[in-house]
């Protein structure tokens, strides 16, 4: 029920019920919150509780038992697309439970939704893989490369920026040349622009992006609209391009299945199907191997339970054997805050946060972090200072929630 | 489907957590300073070269000290002791900084007052506010004036040492012309302490340091170059100031030193200016000829002030939010 970065859902049906696939089952009246639907036909068995590994709080959960005939909803398609206004666009795409792909699962129909005095000059498609290992939106562009553009036209006429650059890794020459070449052949194309940008963690996220094709920076607890910018992952972009034109709800996506596995690929799945199925589907694990992740290997979570679902978030499932490393006294060396991409000094952090001193971490900018973790990536006393940081901003997002209840 | 806490009360079959990331670059600690350690080796074979059996001993008696210390202090701290290194650079750097003829059982005392009192005591790696050899040079500096000023000339393996003034006290005098004199500073042809004479050599394991990203260039940089403005700026001869004494040895392997110096880019630009500053007042207005050590111990203990206030503006920060952000 909270698969959004928002206002977690209610729950629409109750033990018993039976649904179609496509029906909404979940939604919050809060503006930033996204409905949650069915991802099969059956009846509803059980709404439960799940621990979430990433911020460690409980979540509603509603499960269903499939009766194996897949019926679907009625879909509400339309024949004429570019009728639509920009208003019709955004409440489509919020009934369809679009967020974003990318990992941060902020809701699509509120990042377009732009105050008055806010002028959008660019977006940004962003076909940059958030993490190493992770492969989704490459295949994503190969496959879908046609509806993205459709999608992305979809959301020119919603913002209509000056500029839109599609943000692709070099070491994918193939989605460049094959993105260059649906551009080439549509039409009104002047706007946008490929731009193959060095293949270097973490390019894939929005503040990189921003910082190296504008030269901007998003201020700290603002908005990249804020500064005239609007970054979308290409995989949103398509469900964006499904929703309006096809009237189809958030109900799948494409994971990486990857690591210690016997058949490693990408695969376009429900969600909710349990992460161990998908293993199981991949040939199984291979080896000693027995950390199961969800998300890329930087910033990714064990996840404890394989039975456990796909979310709206999921965009890797990585499997590997993990030696717990020892933490050693930091040496001060420096490297952390030499690796931070916003100029953080990670050390500081993670000093603060061991001593349960959270709200001091405020004073070094906490809240500008966006998790990469290259300085636990650097660190050669073996520190989890992302674990640390990560543990701060939960005890902070703790304390604001209790301060406001 | 059932609930499942992940911890292995609950379920032993449960797959183990761990905090990401999950890959790591692989660099470590001890690799670290064991470079630094085979980096610090090229200046010390020149010590060798030009000090012959004194040279070989005296550095032998400090780094076994040294580590020994090292092993003892864990043990009754009940910590594990790992031959990461560290005790060994700080005994080489204190040997290092030492006149050849210093006895073999001062030197065991410098060197055991350096990793027990300055480090050790401090909570060992990591903790210690200030360089450890450095610590130790300046005790005994203190304690024994007269053997820590004693200086002789080069002779390389004999045993006849004859003593002269170093370049940088008052009794040096220097008949010939001037690029003789800097050539000879520069090979390291001249009387002093063990490892301070070969600027060459410094420079080169300084340079294959600072190459292998071990060390950062701000820091030495920042400090040679103010040492050179400021003695220029002064009437002073500055190749000279830059090629004697200890200035090359503690700008590249002291003020460098992880622990006790600045962790920001900004902090080590102005460790570096900082020390520079202090080296010229200490040669030419203090009461000792060499102010590399005491200046580089004064910034030292002014680290964590510079830590606070050198730092970066984090990326999108702009005036207005430092205020919200710090009222919120």
């Amino acid at each position: 029920m909270s698969q959004n970065l928002g206002a977690p859902c209610q729950p629409l049906v109750k033990k018993g019920d039976r649904v179609l696939t496509g029906q909404k089952i979940g939604d919050s009246e809060e503006f930033i919150s996204a409905p949650v639907h069915a991802t099969l036909s059956g009846e509803i068995s059980d709404i439960i509780t799940l621990i979430d590994p990433s911020t460690d709080r409980h979540k509603q959960a509603i499960v269903i038992t499939s009766d194996g005939k897949d019926e679907w909803v009625k879909l509400n398609a339309v024949t004429n697309p570019d009728e639509l206004s920009a208003e019709e666009i955004i409440k489509r795409i919020r009934e369809a439970g679009i967020v974003g792909m990318g990992g941060a699962v902020f809701p699509s129909h509120a990042k377009l939704t732009i105050p008055d005095s806010v002028f959008i000059d660019t977006i940004i498609l962003n076909g940059c893989e958030c993490e190493p290992y992770i492969t989704t939106d490459h295949r994503a562009m190969l496959e879908y490369g046609d509806k993205i553009l459709s999608g992305l036209n979809i959301v020119k006429k919603v913002v209509a920026p000056d500029n839109i650059y599609i943000a692709i890794e070099d070491n994918k020459s193939d989605a460049i040349e094959h993105m260059d070449g649906l551009i080439a052949s549509m039409d009104d194309n002047d706007c946008f622009k490929i731009a193959p940008l060095k293949t270097r963690y973490p390019i894939g996220a929005r503040e990189m992006l921003i910082k190296v094709l504008l030269g901007r920076e998003v201020p700290i607890n603002g908005r990249a609209c804020d500064i005239g910018v609007i970054v979308h992952n290409v995989s949103t972009v398509k469900a964006i391009y499904d929703a309006v034109v096809k009237g189809k709800p958030f109900i799948e996506r494409v994971v990486t299945v990857t690591g210690a596995i016997r058949n490693p690929k990408n695969l376009l799945v429900r969600l909710g199907t349990p992460l161990g199925d998908l293993l199981d589907y991949c040939g199984g694990i291979e080896g000693e191997a027995v950390e199961i992740i969800i998300g890329g290997p930087m910033t990714g979570v064990s996840q404890p339970n394989p039975g456990a679902p796909v979310t709206k978030g999921t965009s890797c499932l990585l499997v590997k054997e993990s030696k717990p490393a020892k933490e050693q006294d930091c040496i001060r060396c420096g490297r952390c805050i030499e690796v931070c991409p916003m100029r953080l000094e990670p050390s500081m952090l993670a000093r603060y946060a061991r001593a349960g001193r959270y709200d001091d971490c405020r004073r070094y900018y906490i809240d500008d972090c966006f998790n990469c973790g290259c300085c636990a990536y650097v660190c050669p006393s073996n520190i989890p200072l992302l674990q640390y940081i990560r543990t701060a901003k939960a005890e902070l997002a703790r304390k604001a929630d209790s301060a406001t209840e | 489907m059932p609930q499942n806490k992940g911890n292995k009360e609950a379920n032993p079959e449960a797959p183990p957590v761990f905090p990401s990331p999950h890959i790591r670059k692989g660099i470590s600690t001890t690799r670290i300073m064991h470079t630094v350690v085979l980096a610090l080796l090229i200046p010390t074979a020149a010590s060798v070269y030009y000090f012959g059996y004194n040279a070989i001993l005296v550095i032998v008696v400090s780094v076994t000290t040294a580590v020994l210390s090292e092993y003892i202090c864990r043990k009754l701290r009940k910590k594990t002791f790992a031959m990461d290194g560290s005790a060994v650079i700080t005994g080489l750097l204190l040997a290092l900084t030492l006149p050849p003829t210093i006895p073999l059982w001062m030197m065991a005392l410098g060197s055991f007052f350096a990793v027990t009192i300055a480090k050790e005591a401090f909570g060992g790696l990591g903790h210690n506010i200030f360089n450890p050899a450095l610590a130790g040079r300046a005790f005994l500096q203190l304690s024994f004036p007269d053997a820590m000023t004693t200086w002789v000339a080069p002779t390389g393996f004999s045993f006849d040492a004859v003593t002269s003034a170093s370049p940088l006290s008052d009794a040096f005098s220097w008949k010939t012309d001037e690029l003789l004199l800097y050539r000879e500073l520069f090979l390291g042809n001249t009387s002093g302490s063990l490892g301070e004479t070969m600027t060459l050599l410094i420079l080169l394991g300084g340079i294959l340091l600072i190459v292998l990203k071990i060390i950062d260039w701000r820091t030495p940089l920042a400090y040679i170059g103010t040492v050179a403005l400021l003695s220029f700026a002064l009437g002073q001869d500055a190749i000279f100031h830059i090629l004697s004494g200890g200035l090359m040895l503690g700008a590249f392997f002291m003020a460098t030193d992880y622990v006790t110096t600045p962790i920001t880019r900004m902090g080590r630009i102005t460790f570096g200016i900082g020390a520079g500053i202090l080296t010229i007042l200490i040669r030419l207005y203090g009461g000792m000829p060499e102010g590399v050590c005491f200046s580089i111990l004064i910034m030292n203990a002014l680290t964590p002030l510079i830590d606070r206030y050198a730092t970066a503006k984090p990326y999108g920060f702009k005036k207005e939010t430092k205020g919200e952000i710090r009222s919120s």
